[in-house]
This record gives structure tokens, sequence and C-alpha cells, in this order.
């Protein structure tokens, strides 16, 4: 039996009728069409479907959308200026060449949002313990923890 | 993956969870950060007919110092027990594991209830909560009763929860003054892997005579259940501080446990590692100095 459950998703509040045994992620990609956040190993070792719940990350193929009812969903889509224009972090993974096929991305820049938000000058060190969770087959990291740096370097204290 | 079909019950208290046990018994599951649960009903090792959600459940968060001891919620996160302002002193040592498991997301979601329900050789709490002193607190409509955590965990995702039974808190006793401690983990990588041996350490030494007072070691993922290494521990307490006599425990400790062989190490170097880590544990609790290694 479907249940209504109740989101807000990048500042919209949404009511939504869901399967208890629909996962958040397939509910915000295939209700909402949020496709941002990605599918990758199903079983909470890539990453790659983060999301912030109540600003906290999380991982989105984890996690059933019944539970979470009442709760405050921030996927990559809500990073955007209400003018359209990108995050400084996307900006930054951007310019740094820190996206390649992408796959990873939605969540590496979540990650660095709620890493930057508590704590806007992480040392390198931080910032890798920060993305441990996140894997990317392409570029190594090293772009990525570059991209990161110089948000939290150019940013006022 | 997709998940099973399955019916989800919003109890408003524990009676309730309790009431829903006993009415569905093993078909029932109960649901907390759903890092382990969820991913057993993916890979369709478990399907049950019913998950309770005990997440919205107050009673079951939270930290609360009492003046002799600690009383952890069963739904208390793992970036809770890290970011906690009680877990001072000895109880710091839970702190610190939890640092190591998985990742920030699995933190955010995973708790100490689940982590010791789902009863892993390897999960990361044991080891601390052992050398803690930690009873579990088992909660149903008969009441509550008390065991120690090591006689808690019987077996490989084995446990003493009867049926009709949740895992109310974790209970920690004051650590003796003056503990010094630390928590190991080797895994085949950094981050988000299972432990292929972890080591807990926590003691107490007598400055003066330059000797182990109280001296407690716990082993993950090298027996069945995260155990005590009680041979080596007595090999050690009371006796005087030297690396001979750390490197000798260490070789007791990997001689006590039981390892086997599984996809991620052989019994053999599990039971190596065992003794490099013991040794590696008990000096760097000591603040004996030792080279960096990554773990």
């Amino acid at each position: 039996m479907k249940k209504q459950i109740a989101l807000t998703v990048n500042g919209v509040k949404r009511e939504l009728l869901v399967n208890p045994q629909d996962l958040l992620l397939n509910v915000l990609r295939e209700q909402l069409g949020l496709t941002g956040a990605k599918y990758g190993c199903g079983i909470g070792e890539c990453g790659s479907c983060t999301v912030l719940l109540d600003g906290e990350p999380i991982l989105s193929c984890m996690t059933l959308a019944v539970a979470v009812n009442g709760s405050e969903v921030t996927t990559i889509e809500g990073l955007l200026g209400s003018d359209g224009s990108l995050h400084p972090i996307q900006e930054s993974f951007l310019e740094h060449g820190a996206v390649q096929c992408g796959f990873c991305t939605p969540g590496m820049i979540l990650m660095a949002k709620n890493l930057l938000d508590k704590n806007p000058h992480p040392s390198e060190e931080e910032i890798r313990e920060h993305i441990r969770g996140n894997l990317c087959r392409c570029t190594g990291y090293t772009q990525i923890v570059q991209a990161i740096k110089e948000v939290s370097l150019t940013r006022k204290a | 993956m997709r998940l099973k079909p399955f019916e989800f019950l919003n109890p408003s208290s524990l009676e309730d969870v309790f009431e829903l046990l006993v009415r569905y018994g093993n078909e029932a599951k109960c649901l907390a950060g759903g890092t382990d649960l969820l991913v057993q009903m993916k890979q369709r090792r478990i399907l049950p007919k019913r998950l309770i959600n005990l997440l919205p459940l107050s009673e079951l968060k939270g930290i609360h110092k009492a003046e002799d001891s600690l009383r952890i919620g069963a739904l208390t996160r793992h970036v809770d027990l890290e970011r906690s302002a009680f877990l001072e002193k000895g109880w710091n040592l839970l702190a610190l594991a939890a640092t190591k498991i998985g990742s920030p997301q699995i933190r955010h979601l995973g708790t100490i209830g689940g982590n010791l329900c789902n009863a892993s050789p390897s999960a990361d709490t044991a080891p601390p909560l052992l050398v803690l002193h930690a009873t579990v607190c088992l909660s149903s409509l008969k009441g509550n009763r008390q065991i120690p955590l090591e006689a808690f965990l019987t077996g490989p995702g084995q446990t003493g929860l009867r049926e009709d039974e949740i895992l109310k808190e974790v209970i920690l006793p004051k650590p003796p003054e003056g503990s010094l401690f630390t928590y190991l983990k080797l895994g085949r990588r950094k981050s988000m892997d299972l432990a292929l041996v972890s080591v807990a350490v926590l003691v107490t030494i007598n400055p003066e005579r330059k000797t182990f007072e109280q001296v407690r070691l716990a082993l993950g993922s090298v027996a069945p259940t995260p155990i005590r290494a009680r041979a080596a521990e007595k090999q050690l307490g009371g006796n005087l501080i030297g690396e001979e006599a750390i490197r000798e425990a260490a070789e007791t400790a990997a001689q006590e446990c039981q390892p086997m062989t599984d996809l991620r190490a052989t019994a053999e170097y599990r039971r190596e590692m065992v003794k490099v880590l013991v040794e590696r544990a008990v000096k760097q609790s000591l603040g004996f100095p030792i080279p960096p290694t990554g773990i």
C-alpha cells in the first residue's frame, strides 16, 4: 500500500505517494526528475547517490523514502543560484578539470559543500578524509581535492 | 537493486514496538540506520515481510551521562559518537573507533545498536566496547534485562536478542582513571572496508614502578565474534612495561584468536597481523615512538 509523505526538496515542499520499498534515490530520480544523484554500487560503497538530508550527507540508495518523511533534501540541482548560475564549488570543479565522466561529481560536490559549510578552510587531509566514501574512477582525485581547496582559499573567512 | 515489497510499520512508542514484535515474530525486522539491513534485503539474503521503523523513537536516541556511567541509546549514530562531548577520557576510545567506520555518509546513517545487532565479527564498535566493559540493555514487554556485551555477541550475525526484544541502550561503566587507549584497524584500503584485523587496547600503568596495572585487549575479525584476548592481558597485567613483554603478549594474542580464511585474507595472515597490531597498539597507547603506518 502506498504511503503519503512530505519532503522539502531543494527548498520546495512536495507531497508524494511512495511504496514502502521505494528508495529515496528512486523517488528523487523517477518521481521528481532529479537525476543528479546517481545509482552506482547500490550497497553503500561508492557515494554516487549522496544527497544532503537536513544538511547532512547520506546515501539515498540506502534510505527508504518513507523513513525520511518530513525531512529536507538537497540534491546537486539545489545548488544552482536563482538566476541559474553555478555554485562556486561547481565552477571550481570545471576550472580544475575535476569532472571527467561526471558520475561521481554530484556526490563529490555535495560532500565538498557539506565540508566547507562546517569547516570553511579544511586541510588537504581533512578534504581527503571527507570524500573518502566517494569513488572516482577517472580523475585520480587530485583535481577534485584541488578544486575543493581552491574554493576554501578564495572564500572569505 | 530494488527492494522486494514489505509492509512498513510506524510504531509511535516502544510499547507499540514490543507488541508488533510479539505479533509478528521473525516475520518482522527492526529498521535503524539501514546500512546493513537494506543491503541484505537488496541482496535477497533476508526478505522480511515487515519492517518496524525505530527511527522516530526519541527514547532510543542520545547519550546520557549518569554519575558513574554513560548510557548510549541504540539509535545513536556513529557521527553522534564522534561529536559527543560526553565521550571523554577512556570513553573516547569508542569515538575513535567510530571515525574508522565506512564513510561520513555511512556514519550519518548507521547506529551503534545496528552495528551490534548485525553482529559482524568485524563490527568496529565492538572491540572498544568490550574493553570498556559495556553491557547492553535488552527490552521487551516483559521488561528490561542487562547482559555483558561479551555474552550478547554469540556468533557471526548472531546475538542473544530474543525475538520479542530490542537492544535499547549500551551502558558503559566509568573507565579506570588514567586510562591509555587506542584502536587500530587494518583493512585492504583506508576507507570503505571491513577490518581484516582490528585491535582495541585500554591500559592503566603505575608510573613509579613502571608496571602495567589493568590491561584490556579486544580483537575484531579474527574469531566468530569480536573477542577479548585474555591470555595476553594476563601476561602483561601487573608486570614491568617493556618491549620484550609487549612482543610476547602480542604473540600470545595471535595464538589465542581463531581467524579464518575468507575473500579478504587468509587465516595465517590475520594471525600474523594480530601479532603486529597488538604490539603496535599497546606501544601506541603508552606513547612509545612507532613508525608511521597510515592505519
